[in-house]
This record gives structure tokens, sequence and C-alpha cells, in this order.
């Protein structure tokens, strides 16, 4: 069957969706990315969708539902790469994502992890707000 | 029916001198048209329409034999509507044919009605005509528009690169819906091709700003944030602030500043940079001014 690769980077998840998603396929990627976390601890999830360019609602709540998700299981969720036609597409739906991190790329979408990692890990209370 | 073509083809030199000359005294247009190439374009039509009534009749101006004179005819009043001409100096070229063919309709028709019915005929006819070179020269001028509008979006759009990582869109004129479109397309597709993490937007040049600017500005903000990187709005006058309080805008999870350069500095300092004087040029002439004044 066909599925979407979860790769493990240290403490993060790598995911690449490079196919046009279909639901079946984005109902697997929740399983999988909730298994892995609990599975191996990872800290945070790396959403890269520089290959997605089509979206429809479907997939937009799917992106939000695995960033709510992995907040549960204590990960944080960053979307990169994000297509100008999917984004513009996103807000004509009235969908923002507004739990989900963005950035530019997958380099800037690490880094954006790690700080986020590290100020988790530094014991400060507060959810470090993204600037 | 065929009267008039016989009529015509008879007395085709003495109708095109006619149509010529009166056209000189009606509706010449010196500044516009030289008078060889208008008497080569009556050249031309008279032609075609003599074709057109030879080959299809009178009644049906859509029929394969009107097809050179209705290309022609909208040939000429494209021309001339890029020209200048206005809609009726057009349609009175096509019209002043009338007087000619009625004084040679009635030189040659012995009997009054059989008159009247080819009159009736070269009525309709130039009328037909009259109009395909009005509706042509209408359609040409609606194209000249529309490409004006678009040229006119493409001009009012541009994305500058202010820095490493940093873009600004000065946004002129009052942002509709399709102009919201084009304004976030560009730029989205720069923030991706400069890899930007942060967008400055310059109100300054949008006379008002009420729901609906604010909405589609709204929306800007978050397909960038989508991507990744983020908007400051800057450029807000005084006015227009005390506007978007009025209005109850929601403007709170978004960067405001009043200018240009407090926005370009932000995103500066976002960006782990800061500006530094190398020079004490300015400030020592400062100095001195100042040692002076005291």
């Amino acid at each position: 069957m066909e599925r979407i690769p979860v790769l493990r980077m240290g403490s993060l998840l790598l995911i690449t969706i490079q196919v046009d998603m279909h639901d079946k396929l984005a109902m697997q990627l929740q399983d999988d990315v909730t298994q892995r976390i609990s599975e191996w601890g990872s800290t945070g999830v790396l959403i890269d969708i520089s290959s997605l360019e089509i979206v429809d609602s479907f997939i937009g709540r799917m992106l939000a539902n695995i960033a709510a998700m992995s907040r549960v299981l204590g990960a944080e969720t960053v979307v990169v790469g994000m297509q100008p036609a999917v984004a513009i597409t996103l807000v004509e739906l009235g969908m923002s994502l507004p739990g989900v991190r963005t950035a530019l790329s997958v380099e800037a979408g690490m880094e954006l992890l790690y700080g986020a990692v590290a100020g988790l890990q530094s014991g400060s209370q507060d959810e470090p707000t993204q600037v | 029916m065929n009267d008039l073509a016989d009529i015509i083809s008879q007395n085709e030199d003495q109708i095109r001198s006619e149509w010529i000359r009166d056209m000189g005294t009606s509706l010449r247009r010196t500044d516009l048209i030289s008078s060889t190439e208008l008497e080569e374009q009556s050249r031309a039509v008279l032609n075609a329409v003599v074709m057109g009534v030879r080959t299809s009749g009178t009644k049906d101006t859509s029929g394969k034999g009107w097809n050179p004179a209705r290309e022609l005819l909208q040939e000429v009043s494209a021309s001339r509507a890029r020209q200048g001409f206005s809609t009726t100096e057009v349609a009175t070229f096509i019209l002043s044919l009338k007087q000619p063919f009625f004084s040679a309709i009635r030189r040659h028709s012995k009997d009054q009605d059989k008159a009247f019915d080819t009159m009736w005929t070269a009525t309709e006819l130039l009328d037909r005509l009259a109009l395909i070179t009005t509706e042509a020269f209408i359609s040409t001028r609606e194209e000249l528009i529309s490409r004006q509008q678009q040229e006119l979006m493409e001009l009012s759009t541009p994305v500058v690169k202010l820095w490493d990582g940093i873009l600004a869109l000065p946004i002129i004129g009052t942002l509709d819906s399709a102009r919201t479109q084009v304004v976030m397309e560009s730029l989205l597709e720069a923030i991706v091709a400069t890899n930007s993490r942060y967008a400055i937007i310059d109100i300054t040049g949008v006379p008002t700003v009420d729901t609906l600017v604010a909405q589609h500005l709204l929306k800007t903000i978050t397909a960038a944030r989508l991507m990744g990187a983020e908007c400051i709005i800057s450029g807000v006058r005084p006015q227009i602030a005390q506007t978007i309080v009025h209005l109850g805008i929601n403007l709170e999870d978004v960067i405001t500043k009043a200018k240009l350069s407090d926005a370009l500095a932000l995103a500066l300092q976002r960006s782990g940079r800061s500006v530094v004087r190398t020079s004490p040029e300015n400030g020592a002439a400062r100095g001195i001014l100042s040692n002076r004044e005291g």
C-alpha cells in the first residue's frame, strides 16, 4: 500500500509529502505520526509540503490535526515550503492554520524546531511564541 | 433586388468621387489621416461593397461574399479607434455613402415606386455596414481599455527587495478583490524566489482603509504566514489609524508601524542585524553647528 514515509532525525520526525494527498493517505499519515512520536519520543515534527500543489479543506484540516495531536504528545510541528498557490487556496478556504508553525525552507524549519525544543527543555513554562 | 448592384457597379466612379468629395467637407480629419490614405481606404471599401452586393446580394451582410468587405471595415475602424477618431466620425464614414448612392439611384430609376424600393434596400445595407463598423470600433476601444487596465495593475504592484531576506511591497491606490489577488500572488512568488523571511507591506499610497481593504490585507498576511514569512504593515497614516479603530478592525495579530523605516528597522532587528554608523562626520558637523549656535 502507498504510504508517506516518516523519517527519524535525532529527536525530530521528517515527513516529505511528494505525492498527491488523498484522504486515505492522510488518515494513514496521522496514524503513523502519532505512532512514531510515542515510539521514538520525538520532540519535533517537520512536514515538507514543497511538492504539494493541490490542497483541499481536508488536507488543510489534516495538517492542523497533526499539529494538534503532536502537541498533545509533546512535540512541536513546523510546516515548511508551502507553495504560493497552496497558501492562497487555504486562505480562500478560510483555513489560516492558527496552531501550526511555518517556515520557508527545511533549514529554517529545523532551526525553528531546535529553538522551540531548546526553549521547552530549558524549563520555561511559556509556550514559545513565533517571532 | 439586383437593381442596386447594377446601379452601383455602373456608377462606381461617380459614386466614389462624390463620396470622397462629401467626406472632404463633412468629416475629413486632416490632423489624423492624410487625404491620400483616406481616398485609398474609400476606394478599397467601395470595391469591397460592390463585390459583396454582386456575389451575395444586399439582404445578408453575414454571407460569404461580404467577408472581404466586413474584414476591411473592421480593419479600417480598428485603425481609426487607435488613431483617436470619435464614434460619430467612424460611423459617418460609411453613412455618408448614402447621398451618392441615392443620387445614382435617382438618376437611373424611371419608375418612382421602384426607386423607393431600391433606396430602402440601399439604406438598410448601409445601416448594417455602419453597425459593423461601429461594433468593430467599440471592441477595439474596449481591448485598448482592458489592456491599459492590465498594465496599470502590473505597474502598480512592484515587490522590491530591501535587504537580504526582507521584501517591501508599496501599495498605491485602492485595494479591490482583483488587485488583492495580483498583490498576493506577486508577493508570495517573490517570497519564494528570494527566500525572504520578512515582508513589509507599505500602505502609504492607499487612500482609504475600510473593512474590505483590511480583510484583503489580512488575507495576504495570512497566506504569507502559511508559507513561513512574516508581514509587517507600514505607512499607517494618523487618519487611517483612527478609521481602523473606529471600524473595529482587528489588527492585533499583525505588526503595524507608522513608517517604512520603522518597519525596516524592526525586520533588521528580528533577523539579528543592526545598523551602525561608521563615519562620525554628520555627528561632528552637528556638533560644530551646535557649538556655534551656543
